[in-house]
């Protein structure tokens, strides 16, 4: 039943977000520290070992998809509803702080993805 | 009869912003086939349209109108995490096993790297005190690390808002340049992907910039991105306000 996929992708949310949240007052930060990222290994995991054992039926992995095909359109709404007026008006320190330093990173992911890779060949 | 047709809409908020949303999809995936011949991707149309509708409101963009309050909701933290996750069923745990160490380093960098430049650039266009350097420094972070740090330092609503703006400013360079610079900066591998999440950090960005380039990249990158704010949080009001008192006093 799709359900039964909608459910577990819940359950991997929750328990990814209530993770998180321990984690987070666990170091003294107010709020949620890498919720998403528990609940995705853990949605991984299980998908894993479910499908190994030949219990993953279609129907149950078609309640997970749909929510993975909806995210572009959620991504979407999302930017429709950030303060992009504040961004633009708020003079030049903003604007040049985030531009910068948002472009200045991007040149920083080759440098760092080589790091990653010699390790992985070595 | 209009009156009653707003009601309706308003009411099921949630369910126009479907509608609503499926609407801006088509026109964005028209416009890329015959304005662009698909060079420029559907949803990276789609994602500035959004953001051009975000400048009809304020603080919540189009949600501010009511009749568009569902837009909130659906673009709100709950459903774009729950979404985010549904992603990981794509994903290669292989992979990500590969690129744990340079996701790990690139986090770091990350928030080290955006909160410094961040202080610098401040200090040269005029801010000399370390509360609002570090404040502009974290909102350089992601617009949320900015008021967080600024709240536990004490700074000025002005040097808050400047960087949680800094942030937004960010999130909105990450999603309009991520296609741009993706193939220079070889942006086109899982491995690249959780690299890439690492060092902008800024959730929203990073997803919707890695969706506007190749959505199958989008779980690598959000798998380290969802680290990056507890993070800057963590280290911005703390050791990194403790450098950088050392270093301007």
């Amino acid at each position: 039943m799709i359900i039964y996929g909608v459910a577990l992708l819940a359950f991997c949310f929750l328990v990814g977000k209530i993770l998180g949240s321990l984690l987070g007052l666990a170091i003294g930060v107010n709020g949620d520290v890498g919720g998403v990222g528990f609940a995705m290994i853990l949605l991984m995991v299980i998908n894993l070992y479910l499908k190994k054992k030949g219990w993953l039926k279609t129907e149950t992995t078609k309640g997970i998809l749909f929510w993975s095909s909806m995210y572009l359109p959620i991504i979407v709404a999302m930017a429709s509803t950030q303060n992009v007026k504040a961004a633009i008006s708020s003079g030049p320190v903003a604007l040049v702080v985030g531009a910068v330093v948002t472009i200045t990173a991007f040149f920083l992911v080759p440098l760092i993805a080589k790091i990653g890779r010699k390790e992985q060949n070595a | 009869m209009m009156e009653v047709i707003e009601k309706v809409l308003t009411k099921n908020g949630l369910l126009f912003a479907f509608l609503f949303v499926g609407f801006i999809m088509l026109i964005s995936y028209w416009l890329s086939k015959k304005l662009t011949r698909n060079k420029i991707p559907g949803v990276a149309i789609a994602i500035l349209i959004g953001l051009a509708l975000a400048l009809l409101g304020d603080k919540k963009g189009i949600a501010d109108i009511p009749l568009f309050a569902g837009m909130a909701l659906l673009g709100g933290s709950m459903f774009r995490d729950f979404s985010v996750v549904a992603t990981a069923m794509g994903a290669d745990l292989e992979k990500i096993k590969h690129a744990g160490l340079a996701g790990v380093i690139a986090l770091l960098v990350g928030v080290f790297f955006s909160f410094f430049l961040g202080v610098a650039i401040a200090y040269a266009m005029g801010y000399s005190d370390s509360v609002s350097l570090a404040t502009i420094g974290a909102g350089a972070c992601t617009y949320i690390v900015g008021p967080v740090t600024g709240g536990a330092l004490g700074a000025s609503s002005e040097v808050m808002a400047i960087s949680i703006a800094a942030g937004v400013v960010k999130t909105i360079v990450a999603t309009i340049g991520t296609p741009l610079v993706a193939k220079a900066i070889s942006l086109d591998n899982p491995h690249s992907a959780v690299v890439f999440g690492g060092l902008i950090g800024t959730t929203s960005g990073v997803a919707a910039g890695l969706a506007a380039t190749d959505p199958k990249l989008v779980p690598y990158g959000a798998l380290t991105a969802t680290f990056y704010t507890g993070l800057g949080c963590l280290l911005c009001p703390s050791v990194f306000y403790f450098i950088l008192k050392m270093l301007v006093g």
